[in-house]
């Protein structure tokens, strides 16, 4: 009797230890399958005409493959979209946990939820509809689909992640240096900037690498305001980032076309490997502290 | 904060320089500048698409198919889609979500491990929808061979919102007392049945809360389901409606509403419907994050009480 109940409670045991590796599974199937289907093209383009070359004509002939013009724009749209969203975001999180009275926090950060919220399609239609034609008027161009269009959709999209990681670091600043440079002088406002900014630092780093993440990862939303052309970025061109290099092609790519955007993938993958490395970096030294 | 109030009450007594009272005033402009954006932003998208999408809105735009006879569109299908695809990968995500956090929590004394396992999750979080969406194309439709099917779209979602439930689980276990399991294991009952009936039932609202969020999850997704669930929404919903059964929904191809508003708006150019199925995103949205605040609540009071 005791045997057999032993052999059930092993059973059940091994039965969680394999849900519980199914994530590992996951990644790894994720890698492998990028890794497989990544290679063969950039084995045959030649590692460096691919990543390095400027034109990128999957359906010319002869076809050239080159990617450099699609991971300028990501880095060019993402670092954008860092410029603009994190200052917004870093006040709104300073004045959020800080200094906004608690009814006033509430609403705003019921605000922030549902921006986070928002499907990325419905950010990429409004985009469409708003800001590519206001852009097309007040900068008097052709197109308003352009590098500067998706810099502010993504900027839009990554405020929430980057408002609600730095609230949480900056709520979580041990009291006592806030009171300690009360005690000595410095004004409510300075403390938050001087004190509790500098000690919550590994928090907002955090939170500005996420936002990182989710802009070079976004997809439908940059389809939709891009304009989708294969340009090298410049700031009012239509671009194509590697997400919707990937999305854009695979419906209708066959042969070699296609390994090129598995390719393309497994670079994105890869970009997003680092930022997972760094995020890690940020947070736990945050822990350690 | 009150001591605060009184500190910054007598600072307005004394005396602060005049490079000081700029740096303050600067921060305090930019911190207003800053909030006021956010919140106009926010106010402004969800006003938008509500005002334009809401007078689309039409109980035969709800209740059919589209049909190029009449030239009319109607969106059930992508509903009826969204819905099936919600319900598959709920219910082959729940099980593996909480099993694995079950297993973190109470199974697991390898620390090596559990550190591999929630970076692995970590990882999982962070790779973008498009991603899943292409390993989800070459491993679920070619190699398993399930084509390009709102079941293959389904378990693409699965593995996307595995780590959500397995995080919100997992903090859920974490707030049960281990004198429960400590009491349960002094009368006698083996780990199997402390989990089952002393852990597991104390975690309903991690489980609850992570179903909420992966919800709001999919319903918001697109770039996943584009190669894996299709987006061929005019004949294969029909079919999918037609027989009825949700296996056999499962294996056709479907776009959901989000897929569907990113043809109608890009490819097709129809903005009325695209305004329609956004403002009943944006509904649904605002539905989700207010029973998530809601369940939390509930689950918070019957706590502490």
């Amino acid at each position: 009797m005791k045997n057999k109940s032993k052999v059930f409670e092993d059973i059940i045991h091994g039965i969680f230890l394999i849900l519980g590796l199914i994530t590992v599974g996951c990644v790894l199937l994720i890698t492998v399958y990028l890794i497989i289907a990544g290679i063969p093209a950039i084995r045959e383009i030649g590692l460096f005409k691919f990543l390095f070359g400027k034109t990128w004509a999957s359906t010319a002939s002869p076809p050239s493959y080159g990617i450099l013009p699609f991971i300028m724009s990501s880095i060019y749209g993402t670092a954008g979209a860092i410029l603009l969203g994190v200052p917004v975001g870093f006040f709104t999180a300073v004045y959020l946990a800080k200094l906004a009275p608690l009814k006033v926090k509430k609403v705003v950060e019921t605000a922030v939820k549902l921006l986070a919220g928002i499907p990325s399609v419905v950010y990429g239609l409004v985009g469409m509809l708003v800001l590519v034609p206001s852009i097309k008027k007040v900068f008097n161009l052709s197109d308003g689909a352009s590098l500067f269009a998706a810099i502010i959709v993504l900027a839009i999209m990554i405020l929430p992640s980057i408002i609600s990681v730095s609230m949480t670091a900056l709520e979580s600043v041990p009291k006592e240096y806030e009171d300690a440079s009360l005690a000595l002088g410095a004004t409510p406002i300075e403390t938050y900037f001087r004190v509790s900014v500098p000690a919550a630092k590994s928090g907002i780093a955090a939170s500005v690498v996420l936002g990182v993440g989710r802009a070079i990862g976004e997809a439908m939303a940059v389809m939709m305001v891009s304009g989708n052309v294969p340009n090298m970025p410049s700031l009012f061109q239509s671009v194509r980032f590697l997400t919707t290099a990937v999305a854009s092609e695979m419906s209708y790519s066959s042969g070699l076309q296609r390994q090129a955007l598995f390719s393309i993938a497994l670079v994105l993958f890869l970009f997003i490997m680092l930022i997972n490395v760094a995020l890690n970096f940020f947070l736990k030294r945050d822990k350690e502290k | 904060m009150e001591n605060v109030k009184t500190i910054s009450l007598a600072r307005e007594n004394t005396k602060v320089s005049s490079g000081r009272k700029t740096y303050i005033c600067i921060m305090k402009i930019l911190m207003a500048l800053s909030v006021t954006f956010t919140c106009a932003i926010t106010i402004f998208i969800i006003g938008y698409v509500l005002f334009k999408g809401i007078p689309n809105i039409s109980w035969e735009l709800l209740s059919t198919s589209p049909s190029y006879l009449s030239g009319k569109i109607g969106i059930l299908p992508d509903i009826m889609n969204t819905l099936y695809i919600l319900l598959a990968s709920l219910v082959i995500v729940l099980p593996l979500g909480v099993g694995s956090a079950v297993y973190l929590t109470e199974y697991a004394k390898n620390k090596k491990l559990v550190g591999i396992i929630e970076y692995a999750s970590e990882t999982l979080s962070g790779i973008p929808s498009i991603i899943y969406g292409l390993v989800g194309m070459l491993f679920f439709c070619q190699f398993l061979g399930f084509q390009t099917s709102l079941l293959a779209g389904a378990l693409t979602l699965v593995i996307m919102n595995l780590p959500t439930i397995m995080r919100t689980t997992q903090e859920s276990l974490k707030t049960v007392p281990q004198s429960y399991r400590e009491g349960a294991f002094g009368l006698g009952a083996g780990k199997w049945r402390v989990i089952r009936t002393v852990v597991l039932p104390n975690c309903v609202d991690g489980v609850i809360t992570g179903c909420i969020l992966s919800v709001g999850r999919i319903l918001g997704e697109s770039a996943a389901l584009l190669f894996t669930a299709g987006f061929a929404h005019t004949l294969n919903g029909l079919i999918s409606i037609q027989n009825g059964v949700i296996t056999s929904g499962l294996s056709s191809s479907g776009s959901t509403l989000t897929v569907a508003l990113y043809v109608y708006a890009k490819e097709q150019g129809e903005f009325e419907v695209a305004f329609a199925i956004s403002a009943i995103l944006m509904i649904l949205t605002m539905i989700i994050n207010l029973s998530a605040d809601a369940v939390g609540r509930y689950f918070n009071k019957r706590r502490s009480s």
